[in-house]
């Protein structure tokens, strides 16, 4: 269970360029949420994931994962449990390193001996059968390097790299934004097949309306900073496309300006 | 080329190889310009010096690795935990260890090594002495150089062996991911930071032992021994992946090997065809460097102004 209390960042503090992206955020994430976060640019989506993974620390509030206080913790360390993906299938993978030595790395990564072999059989088989589910024919090339593989290989084992050994939180960042829509639909496919089986406490960034919906059983949609709604169960149920875009016009008294918002259902 | 033309190439190719090897791990493998090898190469000369004339050769050799290798953790500290430019950090680091290099030799800027050197060791051992020369000064010669490529190549052999089984581990694909992508393995559970450090430690510690070995090859130590070896280095890396290509870690590895002989060798035989005068080396290897690196963009705006349409009839 993931818990934010009072979570504030302000980027480039005391100078003209101030801007709190972060007011005073608070969340419960429990157990078997998978939660789909909605928001305009900018509206602190991305920083709220940042404070969250450690990439820099927050100005004040508690993030508590699972009774451990990690709001100090360095990000090498949370990354430990918190598995992470963004919407740049470059960033998650070595592309001079193979496929089976980018899982090995992301495998038993804090329980390894440093100086044991890398790669190690046992490993295999299990890579093999976890990349055969993507059908993308991965299982057959493990020896070729990563930076061969398109956008969305490369993302489908990002997110293998991620999930291999449990995490205690997973935190996607429009992952499927930079892919081609066939693509994209079966990385996200994938996704939600391996959230569910791992039940893994997921919170995934959208700038799909409809995919929030339908995706995960919990949506909520961030605001200049802060959580303007947080819906779930029957109330989100009842919740269709255009009535969480007045819900939003409502509450924020102007429109939702996503410019790559999409409104299909 | 003749014989011992050949095999003076291949003993200070193979020296050299430890040298180059070491830059392969900073320069390819951790993707960073590393200046510290000057530094660190003189401080292995210094420390295996200063260690043999005190009568432990073999101790001056593996301190000569530690001493490198603590050099190249100095950069590393520099780079990752107080943010300094890595090239401001090599060269930080290379600038203070003159004042570093010229104290471990006693405040000399030179140091003659007695006759206790491994080669030493090894020739009486092998009973290449006074009464060998004697008795045939050929045979005589030749012992000894093929005593100095046995330990050359032993060497060089035993290092690339440690190298490529520590490049295979878990620690060793950490520092290898760091080099590639190291925005991942930031926001991966990998300290990138400590993983450079020792990547250049154990790259300088590299440089160190060529230093430490060569100066016991020619008996003679002085504080410039360093100056022009990391485009050496750099030459003999560029070399090898001509001939061998770039493919894996491992066959990096073997083609800093096989570039650093054909460097030492090309070069051997360049002067002696009077080709070009010994002071002329530094130039000719930062230009073989500078035109190696400048190929692929060379190659591209080739293919790009094709593409653009330029056809000539
Ligand atoms: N490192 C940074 N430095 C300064 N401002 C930043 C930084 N990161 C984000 N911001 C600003 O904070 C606000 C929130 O950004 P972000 O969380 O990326 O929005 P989004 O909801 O679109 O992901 C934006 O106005 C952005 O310009
Ligand atoms: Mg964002």
């Amino acid at each position: 269970m993931l818990e934010i209390r009072n979570l504030c960042k302000t980027f480039a503090k005391g100078t003209v360029n101030e801007h709190a992206a972060l007011r005073s955020v608070s969340l419960t994430v429990a157990d078997d949420d998978f939660i789909t976060i909605l928001g305009s640019n900018g509206a602190g989506k991305s920083t709220l994931f940042g404070a969250i993974a450690g990439t820099f620390y927050a100005d004040e509030g508690e993030i508590i994962l699972d009774g451990r206080d990690i709001s100090n913790l360095p990000e090498h360390k949370r990354a430990r449990v918190i598995g992470t993906l963004f919407q740049d299938p470059m960033k998650g993978t070595a592309p001079g390193m193979t496929i089976e030595e980018n899982l090995s790395l992301a495998c038993n990564q804090s329980s390894r001996f440093p100086l044991a072999r890398a790669v190690q059989k046992r490993d295999l088989a299990k890579f093999r059968e976890n990349l055969a589910r993507f059908e993308m024919g991965l299982e057959d090339r493990m020896k070729m390097k990563v930076g061969l593989l398109s956008g969305g290989q490369r993302q489908a084992l990002t997110l293998l790299m991620a999930t291999i050994a449990k995490p205690h939180l997973l935190l996607l960042d429009e992952h499927t934004a930079a892919l081609d829509p066939a693509t994209a639909e079966k990385v996200m496919g994938i996704t939600v097949k391996i959230v569910k089986e791992q039940r893994i406490p997921t919170m995934m960034i959208t700038h799909n309306m409809g995919q929030a919906l339908s995706v995960g059983n919990r949506t909520i949609m961030m605001d200049a900073g802060q959580v303007i709604l947080d819906i779930s169960g029957q109330e989100r149920q009842m919740m269709t496309v255009p009535k969480l875009m007045t819900m939003y016009s409502g509450a924020r008294g102007k429109e939702l300006d996503n410019d790559r918002m999409l409104l299909s259902q | 080329m003749s014989l011992t033309m050949f095999l003076g190439g291949l003993q200070e190719g193979l020296f050299y190889a430890l040298l180059a090897m070491g830059v392969y791990i900073s320069f390819r493998i951790l993707n960073t310009p590393d200046l510290t090898t000057e530094g660190s190469y003189t401080l292995g000369v210094a420390v295996s010096a200063v260690l043999t004339v005190a009568g432990h050769p073999v101790l001056g050799l593996l301190c000569a690795f530690l001493a490198g290798a603590m050099a190249g953790s100095v950069t590393g500290i520099l780079q990752t935990k107080v943010g300094i430019h890595p090239i401001l950090a090599g060269i930080l680091t290379m600038s203070g260890l003159y004042t570093v290099n010229t104290a471990v030799m006693g405040g000399k800027p030179d140091v003659t090594l007695t006759k206790t050197t491994i080669f030493n060791r090894l020739y009486e051992a092998f009973d290449i002495n006074l009464a060998a020369f004697n008795r045939d000064r050929q045979a005589f010669t030749m012992a000894k150089e093929i005593t100095v490529l046995i330990v050359a190549a032993v060497l060089a052999g035993a290092v690339l062996l440690l190298l490529v089984w520590f490049f295979r581990t878990h620690i060793g694909l950490c520092i290898r991911a760091t080099g590639n992508n190291e925005a991942m393995v930031r926001s991966s559970s990998i300290n990138a930071g400590g993983m450079k450090i020792l990547g250049l430690a154990i790259a300088n510690g590299c440089t160190g032992l060529a230093g430490g070995v060569m100066t016991q090859s020619g008996g003679f130590a002085t504080i410039s021994n360093g100056a022009g070896v990391l485009v050496v280095g750099l030459a003999s890396v560029i070399i090898g992946e001509v001939i061998v290509g770039k493919r894996s870690v491992t066959l990096g590895f073997i083609s800093a090997i096989l570039g650093s002989v054909m460097y030492q060798c090309l070069i051997r035989l360049a002067t002696s065809m009077n080709v070009f005068p010994a002071y002329y080396l530094k130039l000719i290897s930062a230009v073989i460097v500078a035109a190696a690196l400048a190929l692929p963009a060379v190659r591209e705006n080739l293919q790009r102004s094709r593409k653009g349409g330029r056809r000539h009839a």
